[in-house]
């Protein structure tokens, strides 16, 4: 750590803390998909890392088609639109044939989901082959650009931070500005009496649920531009997008946003300066330690059950 | 048979139960397996702690841990240090650049054994560590969660990332932990050679002694007032509060004693397999053992090892022939169990096999009505 000059070390920063965002944007992308299922519905869904590598694989297949018709300019804005379709149908199929018999056992729900994932990555699997796959990019999305000599900002990052931006923005339109999200909320606050004003909570608790799977299955387009993707790719972000969910605070917007900015910082800063293993460690013993002292996260003031 | 023999044995159901898991395990299997696959037993039924455990402070306790990796884990891994330290005496290390120290330390240019490995050159420490260190890790998790009420879903996602930490922690410190490929090469314990087939046979015996005394103190446990409070804190736990009882207390305890089992399973599996590795600690392993837990029966002490069982050995045959297809099973098992058989194999043994006339005779004993304790079990999971 000491090896570096002053400027060396800002340049550092500055890359470092780049790398985080594109981290931090898939990690926010993935958590946003669970804030809506955990945080509103108290769903575990230990597949929505599974829903990620089903939006990236659907964004592989749509690269495989645009090569073929040589129309690579183009069809990322599909790629994700579909991405977004392709999860949402099978995340509503799940609720209908999964989901909505467990809601009184969430522990239940926990294992049942994690069976989910595990089917999913077979298939994945047998269907992709095990090796990894990756989606051939568009032109504009390659390259960098550099505001200074020693600095290299990826375009793509910045393209996977817009985004994650543009996706928040339209959850928080979806969950506070409109009638599903007036509907949706009510539902989690009172069941009952949401019911009895009219309110189909049926019909809520699946495309609430179906919502959160789309969400991921962007997430998982927008991975696409930065890693490959394989069959367990969706599990090596799962334990990372529960822990941004329970360190921003289960029910708030805002909280997750903070915490996955925090989470991908410090774990794409420290791994710089430590190795990468030790990196994770103790961002995740961190951030285990603060949910320790305090169970209920940064920015929620109810208290946990 | 006094009051506390029945409490233990749980009554005529219960004692013929345990009678007959302690004739398959001890009598009927190793006459009927070669050693090879004796072996597999002895290693399924180091995974049985695990379950048994997970029986208590899940399906009695309502407390749903996704990190017994952690507890199997350290019991290996302390076991292991002792057996390797054991391994690498200065003579058989001689080639090495610093001899005596364990192989994969001198790989990692490590020239003294650290300070943390030189207590395991005692074996009743390694015992006293084996029974005390993942017991005291579990109460300090315990204490710090369960001391401001976090529970349920929480609590399970919150061992799940120790679990991770530390199998990340064990494969990253490769120096100090043997990193990805674990502690190997194994070979004395006190001069007594453990690879040979008549110390299979012992280790096998006292694993299946061990895991019977695991259950009967399990069973000592539940049957206890303790027991009562720990059905009662799972089904209403503001009741409980309000009645009295520090709910945290109870927790952290049977956290712990879960640890505790967990950690005896795990230094067996070391001894009879003959390595430890971070694949056994890390998440996966972790969730795997609560399966086997809900195969047999998340509230049966006995269940949970036949679940155990069951799991593995088709595991190893589906792994063997269709390795694809297994993936997919292992899922839908998941899914079925939840949806279908919330009370696993123990459920649908007293749902369907009691109704058969001379298994309830046997069971019940002449039709007298001495099953109240043994039942109590069911009775919660029902309720």
């Amino acid at each position: 750590m000491f090896d570096y000059s002053m400027a060396e070390i800002g340049n550092i920063v500055v890359m470092q803390g780049f790398s985080g965002i594109s981290l931090f944007s898939v990690l926010l992308l993935m958590a946003l998909g669970l804030a809506v299922i955990f945080g509103q519905m108290g769903v575990i869904n230990m597949a929505h890392g599974e829903f990620m590598a089903l939006g990236a694989y659907t964004t592989v297949l749509f690269s495989q088609v645009a090569v073929s018709y040589d129309i690579v300019s183009y069809y990322f804005i599909f790629a994700i639109v579909a991405a977004f379709i392709v999860a949402f149908i099978v995340g509503y199929l799940v609720e209908y044939g999964l989901i909505r018999h467990l809601y009184k056992r969430p522990l239940d729900t926990l294992l049942a989901t994690w069976g989910l994932s595990l089917i999913m990555q077979q298939t994945f699997r047998s269907i992709f082959g095990a090796k990894e796959v990756s989606a051939t990019l568009p032109d504009w999305l390659l390259g960098s650009f550099q505001p200074t000599p020693d600095i290299d900002i990826p375009i793509n990052g910045v393209f996977v931070l817009v985004l994650a931006a543009v996706v928040t923005v339209g959850v928080y339109i979806f969950m506070f500005r409109s009638r599903w999200g007036l509907r949706m909320r009510a539902t989690v606050q009172n069941r009952i009496m949401a019911g009895a004003v009219g309110i189909n909570t049926k019909k809520v608790d699946r495309v609430t649920f179906a919502l959160g799977c789309g969400i991921a299955g962007v997430a998982g387009a927008a991975f696409t531009t930065i890693a490959s993707t394989g069959p367990t790719t969706g599990s090596l972000y799962i334990v990372d997008s529960f822990m941004v969910v329970v360190f921003g605070g289960a029910a708030s917007l805002l909280g997750t946003i903070a915490s996955a900015f925090g989470i991908a910082q410090a774990q794409s800063i420290l791994q710089f300066f430590m190795t990468s293993s030790m990196g994770k460690v103790a961002t995740l013993m961190v951030i285990v330690g603060i949910l320790m002292m305090r169970p209920e996260g940064l920015f929620a003031s109810k208290l946990r059950k | 048979m006094t009051v506390t023999m029945s409490k233990i044995l749980g009554g005529r159901e219960g004692a013929i139960g345990l009678a007959v898991l302690a004739l398959l395990i001890l009598v009927i299997l190793p006459l009927s397996l070669d050693l090879f696959r004796l072996g597999l037993v002895g290693k399924y039924t180091t995974y049985a702690f695990v379950a048994v455990s997970l029986v208590l402070l899940w399906g009695n306790g309502g407390i749903l841990s996704l990190g017994q990796g952690i507890f199997f884990g350290l019991g290996g891994y302390l076991m292991a240090m002792f057996l390797k330290l054991e391994a690498s005496d200065p003579i058989s290390t001689k080639i090495q650049t610093t001899p005596g120290i364990p192989d994969f330390m001198d790989w990692n240019q490590l020239t003294a054994l650290p300070w943390f490995w030189e207590p395991f050159n005692s074996l009743p420490f390694t015992i006293l560590a084996i029974l005390t260190i993942p017991a005291l890790f579990a109460f300090i998790i315990g204490f710090a969660m369960f001391k401001r009420r976090v529970g349920g879903v929480y609590f399970a996602i919150i061992t799940q990332a120790i679990a991770l930490i530390l199998s990340i922690l064990i494969v990253g410190q490769q120096g100090y932990t043997g990193g990805v490929n674990g502690i190997t090469d194994l070979k004395t314990m006190l001069g007594w050679d453990i690879r040979n087939d008549g110390a299979k046979y012992m280790l096998y015996y006292v694993n299946a002694l061990l895991l019977i005394g695991s259950i009967l103190l399990s069973r000592y446990i539940l049957s206890s007032k303790f027991g009562m409070l720990l059905l009662a804190m799972r089904d209403k736990e503001e009741r409980v509060r309000f009645s009295g009882y520090d709910v945290s207390n109870f927790k952290i305890f049977i956290f712990c004693v879960s640890a505790l089992i967990s950690a005896v399973g795990g230094a067996m599996f070391t001894l009879q397999v003959g390595f430890m590795s971070p694949s056994f600690v890390g998440i996966v392993p972790s969730i795997e053992m609560v399966i086997f837990a809900a195969v047999g029966g998340r509230m049966s002490l006995i269940g949970a090892v036949y679940g155990t069982l069951l799991v593995n050995f088709g595991k190893t045959m589906f792994s063997e022939t269709y390795p694809e297809l297994w993936l997919f099973l292992m899922g839908s098992l998941f899914i079925a169990v939840v949806m279908f058989f919330p009370n696993g194999l123990a459920g649908v043994w007293d749902k369907y096999a009691k109704r058969v006339g001379f298994i309830r005779r046997i069971m019940e004993g002449k039709g007298k009505a001495d099953n109240t304790s043994a039942d109590s079990n069911t009775q919660g999971a029902k309720a």
